[in-house]
């Protein structure tokens, strides 16, 4: 059975002065026990479309179901069941993180201990903080607190919006490895994220851009289907060398990436683009293969459409 | 059940916490009802007056002796011309000028009349009047103990009992004025803050992907400010009877349970609030509008609702404090019974259920 399954969604929100399309006919499904990405920039639709399978949404049209209940009609059921961590802090600043916890556990019927052993681990790192109030906590801390409380009555399924936006390199990674462990634990995990070096850690993801989904796979057959061949290039004047490469008559695309540009040209000449640069004035060129990654995709995919 | 007292306890929690606030909550209505009482009155105590004696004799220094004695007046000045009478007023020091003939004596005694000119400060028209009244009582006093002897043919003498409140003391006005002012803010205020907080810091979000049932999330959230309330309403009733010399002439039971049912209204009316509004700032703004100001003018503690033009009368009367305040004077300062009330209660109550109703019908489960 599936976890998750999404159908033809579409939502606007319209205001006096324009309408605004947040998802176009997004469908996709998500199986039990699955640890899913949805990859995409701010405005993509991730909120949203989290916000529509928690239930605190109603879709324009379209079906959706969560454990295989359905979102509008039996709402109440999938609101016992499931964990939701929204993308902003919510929980009570004034409270300590034992407190907050254990409220959480309280509201769902159930206690701390009863399921102790599922947060044990995320738990003891914020444990020697359970007497400071959850306001005073860092960025990290916060995020581990409310990935408690989202976990705390052992959830079916767990929606995390945008768990790692505003947390340190550090604690990503940290967090991505509590991720794990929880799907080890047989949780379905729905999690979104603006960041695309974090699709590698999920089992399959989503890639999203304004509204509709352009790709939907395990991390290496998406990489797999970009089909160029991609270059990496620097020279000493980064931000001259992206601006002369685009209006190289021979390049496909060319995004900046960190150190280096990724490049894709027409055709693979590339003693042409060096004699380019050249005639530019370019110096201390470099230009060598790279390996396409997740974000090269995504620029590819968003070219195309 | 649980589940509801954790969010209970949680409440408190926010409250106690919250210690600015607290003590707001916790010292408005001791500090409104010192200032109502001492300093914000409408009472005529100590005035200060300046005499013109042009007599300066037996009789005319009887009267300035007595009008200094009372309690309403101070004499502080005694000017010696009727060129001064203006300057004095420029001053802003006296509120009235008491002005003797020449020979006020010899013509009270020969002729049997005398004038006595009472000149008063009418740019505030409601003080004018009752210091002149105050002080052509005094000095028809002392002409009746002159003469006691002398009784005209025929005489109406209209013989004056303030009812239930002898002294005409302002207290016994404006102590159901603040409960009802104090309580509408508090519980209807604080309630909708409270709500709306949720919805501000996303808690709600989170709160409503949950089991957690509306019903439940409102009780809980109504019950600690009820409780407040009801703290606020025995702190009042305290300083009242103790520094006020206000006495509580009905049953302090009844009093309490009608308390209490205005706290139902005012807490139905802070959810109604949270309902309309999104943030904090606005519930505030909201409540202090549409509670507070019309508590205060329409409520009828400030201004009598018999004397407002026909269409405020009848606005008058969605106004909850209004028949709050007709319930506490009542049942406090009259000493009447559920009998005299129960017509008022039940309009309150009435509006309890109307606005119950109203909320948890449009509660939404959804964010929008």
């Amino acid at each position: 059975m599936n976890a998750v399954t999404v159908h033809n969604l579409v939502k606007t929100y319209s205001s006096k002065k324009e309408k605004v399309t947040a998802m176009q006919d997004v469908s996709f499904t998500v199986k039990q026990g699955e640890l899913f990405g949805l990859i995409g920039p701010d405005g993509a639709g991730k909120t949203s479309l989290f916000r529509i399978l928690t239930t605190l949404l109603l879709a324009d049209s379209g079906t959706a179901s969560v454990d295989g209940f359905d979102v509008v009609k039996q709402y109440q059921d999938i609101r016992n069941r499931v964990g939701y961590m929204p993308g902003k802090f919510s929980l009570y600043q004034d409270m300590t993180v034992e407190e907050n916890l254990e409220f959480f556990a309280s509201i769902f019927n159930t206690s701390i201990e009863a399921n102790y052993d599922l947060v044990k681990d995320i738990y003891v790192q914020i444990a020697p903080f359970k007497n400071r109030r959850a306001g005073k906590l860092s960025g990290g801390m916060k995020q581990k607190l409310a990935l408690c409380c989202a976990l705390i009555h052992k959830p079916s399924v767990l929606f995390l919006d945008e768990p790692t936006t505003g947390v340190d390199a550090v604690s990503r990674k940290e967090f991505w490895e509590m991720l794990k462990g929880l799907k080890q634990q047989g949780i379905t995990i729905l999690v979104s994220t603006p960041y695309m070096d974090e699709a590698a850690m999920c089992d399959r993801v989503a890639l999203m851009q304004l509204g509709k989904i352009m790709s939907i796979d395990t991390p290496p057959n998406i990489i797999s289907r970009f089909g160029e061949k991609l270059w990496a290039v620097r020279s000493a004047n980064m931000y001259r060398l992206l601006t002369d490469l685009k209006k190289y008559s021979n390049t496909e695309s060319c995004n900046s990436f960190g150190e280096y540009h990724h490049l894709v040209l027409k055709n693979d000449d590339t003693d042409a683009v060096l004699r380019y640069l050249g005639e530019q004035n370019h110096t201390a060129v470099e230009l060598k293969p790279a390996q396409p990654n997740i974000e090269d995709c995504f620029m590819q995919l968003m070219n195309n459409n | 059940m649980k589940q509801f007292i954790i969010f209970v306890k949680k409440e408190f929690r926010h409250i106690f916490r919250d210690r600015k606030s607290l003590l707001i909550i916790i010292m408005m209505p001791i500090v409104q009802i010192i200032l109502f009482g001492f300093a914000l009155t409408n009472e005529i105590k100590n005035s200060n007056i300046a005499v013109l004696d042009n007599a300066k004799d037996e009789a005319s220094r009887a009267i300035i002796q007595r009008l200094d004695a009372s309690r309403y007046f101070n004499v502080t000045r005694y000017l010696h011309a009727s060129q001064d009478i203006e300057a004095a007023f420029k001053s802003g020091t006296v509120r009235l000028v008491v002005v003797f003939q020449p020979d006020f004596r010899e013509s009270l005694m020969h002729s049997g009349k005398a004038q006595v000119q009472l000149i008063a400060d009418a740019s505030d028209p409601n003080t004018a009047t009752t210091v002149t009244n105050y002080a052509g009582n005094i000095i028809s006093d002392y002409q009746k103990e002159m003469s006691p002897q002398v009784q005209p043919p025929y005489s109406i003498r209209p013989e004056i009992r303030m009812l239930y409140n002898p002294q005409l003391k302002g207290a016994y006005n404006f102590v159901p004025g603040v409960m009802a002012m104090i309580l509408i803010l508090i519980s209807a205020m604080m309630t909708s803050v409270a709500i709306v907080r949720e919805k501000e810091i996303n808690t709600m979000e989170v709160l409503l992907v949950s089991p957690l049932k509306p019903l439940l999330f409102i009780l809980s959230k109504a019950i600690p400010y009820v409780f407040l309330s009801l703290v606020n309403v025995s702190t009042i009733l305290l300083v009242s009877v103790t520094l006020l010399e206000v006495p509580i002439n009905g049953s302090l039971l009844l009093l309490m349970g009608e308390s209490f049912l205005f706290i139902l209204t005012s807490v139905s009316l802070g959810l109604m609030i949270s309902n309309l509004t999104k943030t904090q700032q606005e519930a505030q703004m909201f409540s202090l509008m549409t509670l507070m100001l019309p508590t205060l003018l329409l409520g009828g503690f400030m201004f009598p609702i018999e004397s407002m033009p026909l269409p405020l009368q009848i606005i008058s009367n969605i106004v909850p404090s209004k028949w709050f305040f007709l319930i506490v004077k009542d049942v406090m300062i009259k000493g009447l019974g559920f009998s005299a009330v129960w017509k008022e209660s039940l309009v309150l109550v009435g509006m309890t259920l109307f606005l119950l109703a109203v909320s948890f019908k449009k509660f939404k489960t959804r964010l929008a």
